[in-house]
């Protein structure tokens, strides 16, 4: 393996890229491809993309006969709480034994304390001030539970252009209907709108803040798991 | 998000890189295909250095040894290699897969900066 190549695929796994380097057993052939280098007209393409989504590495078959290796990185995947409420309490450690890694940011202090958030990483900052240093990706979920627009809006609207594999916003249809009109003047697409995962959770009648985590999370995990085909009309942005 | 960072202490594609810059000859293998109840999954990593310190794992201990012996070829021949290990192989078994499972190995040189 080339150095240059090495320490590139490198630099990607640490700064949060996607990646996979593909190499030709037997020639020993390799090349390093991010996302946006698929071609339509790349044999592999379908496999390529599959293999991001599933971030699972293998060997496959190539066209004229050989086989290449494809070591596939992908981010580890984490949720973003927005809103360091009691459904946010229960949803951390919920998710931390599901295998996220949590990060909470509430810029009222009075919610916003470690005591309250033992586990994970707690921000009491406005997520305005701190998106930057999140860096949303397409390996992030967001979830904003606050129903606080002052709060929910800004990260909401980032997390939809950044792609993020789950988008959700607690509220009411009412609170999600005015909701729609804000971020619609804020510049979101109608489809984009529609990629929001309201009113939140999976559909199981969930009436306790635990059991809205419980909803919130299973949702979570159908879209890190089967994709944008399960959303409803709008698909993912 | 601590847990995001690649700890490079920990994390053979690190080394192999931070070996290399050190001046060190570095092979890396890869387990590329897994039959059975393999210990590591594909994808597992283990970097070797031409003193023969290695660190990561491709079986969980089972066949380090061989794969470590491997690599001072590869470094020295510059030429990768593929090794299988698994329960149908006398020689494999000897080294002791004893999991009953089979991998494939890919052994590669790190090639030195010019």
């Amino acid at each position: 393996m080339d150095l240059q190549l090495l320490a590139r695929f490198n630099a990607a796994r640490s700064g949060r890229k996607p990646a996979i380097l593909v190499t030709e057993i037997g020639s020993g052939a390799q090349r390093l491809v991010a996302p946006s280098d698929i071609a339509d007209a790349d044999p592999l393409a379908a496999e390529l993309r599959a293999r991001l989504r599933s971030g699972k590495s293998g060997l496959i078959a190539l066209e004229g006969g050989g086989q290449a290796f494809l070591t596939v990185s992908v981010p580890p995947p984490r949720i973003v709480l927005i809103g360091a409420v009691h459904i946010s309490q229960a949803l951390v450690p919920m998710a931390r034994i599901a295998g996220f890694d949590v990060t909470v940011i509430d810029p009222r202090t009075a919610f916003a304390t470690s005591e309250r958030f033992p586990d994970g990483t707690l921000l009491a900052e406005w997520p305005s001030d701190v998106l930057e240093q999140l860096s949303l990706d397409p390996y992030t979920a967001l979830a904003a539970l606050t129903h606080d627009p002052k709060i929910d809006d800004v990260p909401l609207t980032a997390a939809l252009s950044a792609g993020c594999f789950y988008v959700g916003a607690l509220g009411s249809r009412k609170t999600h209907g005015k909701r729609r009109e804000r971020l619609q003047e804020a510049g979101v697409t109608p489809a984009a709108f529609e990629a929001i995962d309201a009113p939140i959770g999976a559909d199981i009648g969930a009436a306790s803040p635990a059991e809205i985590a419980v909803a919130v999370l299973a949702n979570i995990i159908a879209a890190l798991r089967k994709g944008p085909e399960l959303k409803g009309e709008g698909g993912r942005p | 998000m601590q847990q995001d960072a690649i700890r490079a202490d920990a994390d053979p594609l690190a080394l192999a890189e931070s070996w290399t810059r050190e001046g060190r000859r570095v092979a890396l293998a890869t387990v590329i295909e897994t039959w059975g109840s393999a210990p590591r999954p594909v994808g597992a990593h283990l970097v070797i250095d031409a003193e023969g310190n290695f660190e990561g794992s491709v079986s969980g201990g089972c066949v380090e040894g061989a794969v470590v012996a491997e690599a001072a070829e590869v470094i020295e021949t510059g030429r990768p290699a593929m090794l299988e290990f698994g329960v149908a192989d006398e020689t494999a078994w000897r080294v002791g897969l004893s999991c009953g499972g089979r991998i494939r190995v890919y052994v590669e040189p790190v090639a030195q900066p010019a």
